[in-house]
């Protein structure tokens, strides 16, 4: 049987100081749930940087070719016409008038397709169920989850060393 | 631990700890609506009814019982879409700009002024859309397939250009407002105990659990939408100046256009965040965390951005005489003499001699004096529009065809209108989402709280 160590602290300083002195002692924390930001908790406890930004430039890619590609096909291949005089015959002489519908589109493209990756790959969706421990973790508690399974040592080893932290409460539960 | 100078004046006020953060925002959301609250949607409710009205009139009628003719043909309706507009560049600006540089103030205020930034552009949209008149083939303006040949849109005109860049402006201040607001949606969430608002604001909340991973998703994901907004909110108002600069009209065909109407819009749109955060922090009781020195930083906005306005309308008079073109001086000699001179002067004094009045340090940190003030901008920023159109195009080359406008009742009415779907839009936000954003101003209150600056003090 598993165990699942749920470790309250009230402040962001406080549990990442607790944070700090557990990894020191080879402890793997798998989790934090936190109100807010916890500035430098990263590091500590193994989260590695999102790739996020590079996802969003190849999606404003995407969008500058899609907008190049579209108005080369619409103004200049499909059906040129001569509008006062500048006709569209070429894209290179015609891009002056392209670069606001260019730039908009790959702006576009950047920011809808970096938001729906971030929900998606956070699993935040309308309608998914909450799955942070307490309800007190958005408002201004903060909670570090530890279990067996990530952890060589034995449960009551692990509490002993929790217990040794500034903690508010602990709760522990039984999983399979 | 960041600390932060003690010379600075802290930005949130009394002894607050995170729980009266969340409690400070989210109690008013729980409790009863207040009566002010009441009186004000109520009032609002009607005009924006009246406002409903008046379009559904015009689009059953058509565009002629606006008080357009042959020779003035965009009045009220572009100088309200440009108005709009330019009031929803405040909010992108505060929120992302800011956020570039790292201005810890905006915390307390980007969260209202980033809904009256969506709420202003749902304003602005609505004039050129019924301004076709027919507004069901608004679909039109898409490059779709068709069977006129295909005929596409022009996408060498700036009309086109603007309707890629308000709906990408919108939809991506849309994004971004939403995925700050969901950490918050789950701070409601999980205090309200009413299982159906709760049900609610779970839903929208999406699932929200403030786990480690995606703290640091959402602060990369804010980041970098704050760097692509930055661009943009500066693109969306040069393109709306476009739409006049790249014309021939006289008064129009002008280069300084687009970063004119960008300070423009981004002097209008503080004053406009200036008259509804001092109406919302009395009502909501939030002066801790909107405070004296907010509204000072603000005003500087406006007084910086007010300036530049002056120069670029003191600059666009020189250069009409410099430039030797007579079409080109007359338009301006007529803007400041001519039968709408009375607008001109309008203008003047409410956009260039009244907020210099801010560099007095007793005026800038005067809340009433800020809020008339506010006021003042945007009468004269609608007034700006309304010089630039009418004035430019009422007298054109051909004396035959000189004209003057009136407005209609249906002008009016539309107008105001659009005031009062604002306002009920807003107060709806005031009541029932978080007004200030609960988890940035979290991250700020050990650096920048009145009691934990006194604390570093003393150490």
């Amino acid at each position: 049987m598993n165990k699942v160590f749920h470790v309250m602290y009230d402040d962001d300083d406080t549990l990442k100081g607790a944070a700090s002195q557990l990894v020191a002692k080879g402890i793997r924390v798998k989790d934090v749930f936190s109100p807010f930001p916890i500035h430098g908790i990263d590091p500590i406890i193994g989260v590695k940087r999102t790739r996020l930004a590079i996802a969003s430039f190849m999606y404003a890619t995407t969008g500058t070719t899609l907008a190049l590609l579209g108005m080369w096909y619409f103004m200049i291949s499909d059906w040129p016409m001569n509008i006062g005089g500048k006709p569209s015959f070429s894209l290179i002489e015609n891009l002056p008038a392209f670069i606001p519908v260019t730039f908009e589109f790959s702006v576009l493209c950047a920011a809808h397709g970096m938001a729906i990756t971030y929900l998606l790959r956070n699993g935040t969706l309308p309608g998914m169920p909450a799955t942070n421990p307490d309800p007190r973790t958005t408002d201004n508690m903060f909670v570090m989850e530890i279990t067996t399974e990530d952890n060589h040592l034995a449960a009551d080893e692990l509490e002993s060393f929790i217990k040794e932290t500034p903690l508010v409460e602990l709760s522990i539960k039984e999983y399979k | 631990m960041q600390r932060e100078a003690a010379i600075r004046e802290p930005l949130i006020l009394g002894n607050k700890s995170y729980k009266d953060i969340t409690d400070d925002v989210v109690g008013p959301i729980q409790g009863p609506a207040p009566i002010g609250w009441k009186i004000m949607i109520t009032i609002s409710a009607i005009i924006a009814v009246y406002g409903v009205g008046s379009i559904l009139y015009l689009l059953g009628t058509g565009i002629g019982v606006w008080g357009l003719n042959k020779t003035v043909g965009w009045s009220w309706d572009i100088t309200n879409f440009v108005w709009w507009v330019g009031i929803g560049h405040a909010g992108t600006l505060i929120s992302a700009v800011l956020l570039l540089f790292r201005q810890k103030w905006r915390m307390a205020i980007n969260r209202s002024a980033e809904a009256m930034t969506i709420f202003a552009v749902i304003m602005a949209a609505t004039f050129p859309g019924i301004h076709m008149g027919r507004i069901w083939v608004s679909y039109w303006v898409l490059p779709l397939p068709n069977q006129f040949g295909s005929l596409w849109v022009n996408f060498n005109s700036p009309l086109l250009w603007d309707v890629f860049a308000i709906s990408t402006y919108f939809s991506v201040s849309l994004v971004f407002w939403y995925i700050g607001l969901i950490p918050d949606f789950a701070t409601i969430r999980d205090r309200m105990v009413k299982p159906l608002p709760k049900k609610i604001y779970g839903i929208l909340a999406f699932g929200w659990s403030g786990r480690a991973k995606h703290w640091t998703r959402f602060e990369e994901v804010s980041l970098v939408l704050a760097g692509i907004a930055t661009p943009l909110v500066f693109s969306v108002h040069s393109i709306v100046s476009m739409d006049f600069a790249t014309s021939v009209i006289p008064g129009w065909h002008t280069t300084i256009f687009p970063p004119y109407f960008v300070s423009g819009a981004v002097f209008s749109g503080f004053a406009m965040v200036q008259t509804l955060l001092l109406i919302m922090r009395k009502g909501m009781k939030l002066e801790n965390y909107i405070h004296v020195k907010h509204v000072e930083y603000m005003n500087i906005v406006i007084i910086v951005t007010g300036s530049i306005v002056g120069v670029a309308y003191l600059t666009e008079l020189f250069i009409s005489w410099y430039s030797g073109v007579e079409y080109e001086s007359y338009a301006f000699i007529n803007r400041f003499s001519g039968p709408y001179s009375w607008s001109y002067w309008i203008m003047m004094t409410c956009n260039v001699i009244s907020p210099q009045l801010f560099w007095f340090k007793k005026i800038r940190r005067s809340l009433i004096a800020t809020f008339i003030l506010s006021i003042v901008v945007n009468i004269g920023m609608w007034f700006e529009r309304y010089v630039i159109i009418v004035t430019s195009i009422h007298r054109d080359y051909n004396p035959s065809s000189w004209g003057e406008f009136h407005p209609s009742s249906m002008d009016l009415g539309i107008f105001i209108g659009t005031l009062g779907i604002f306002f009920t839009l807003f107060l709806g936000f005031a009541r029932f989402f978080p007004v200030l954003a609960l988890n940035e101003l979290k991250t700020i209150l050990k650096s920048s709280g009145e009691a934990y600056k006194k604390q570093h003090d003393n150490h």
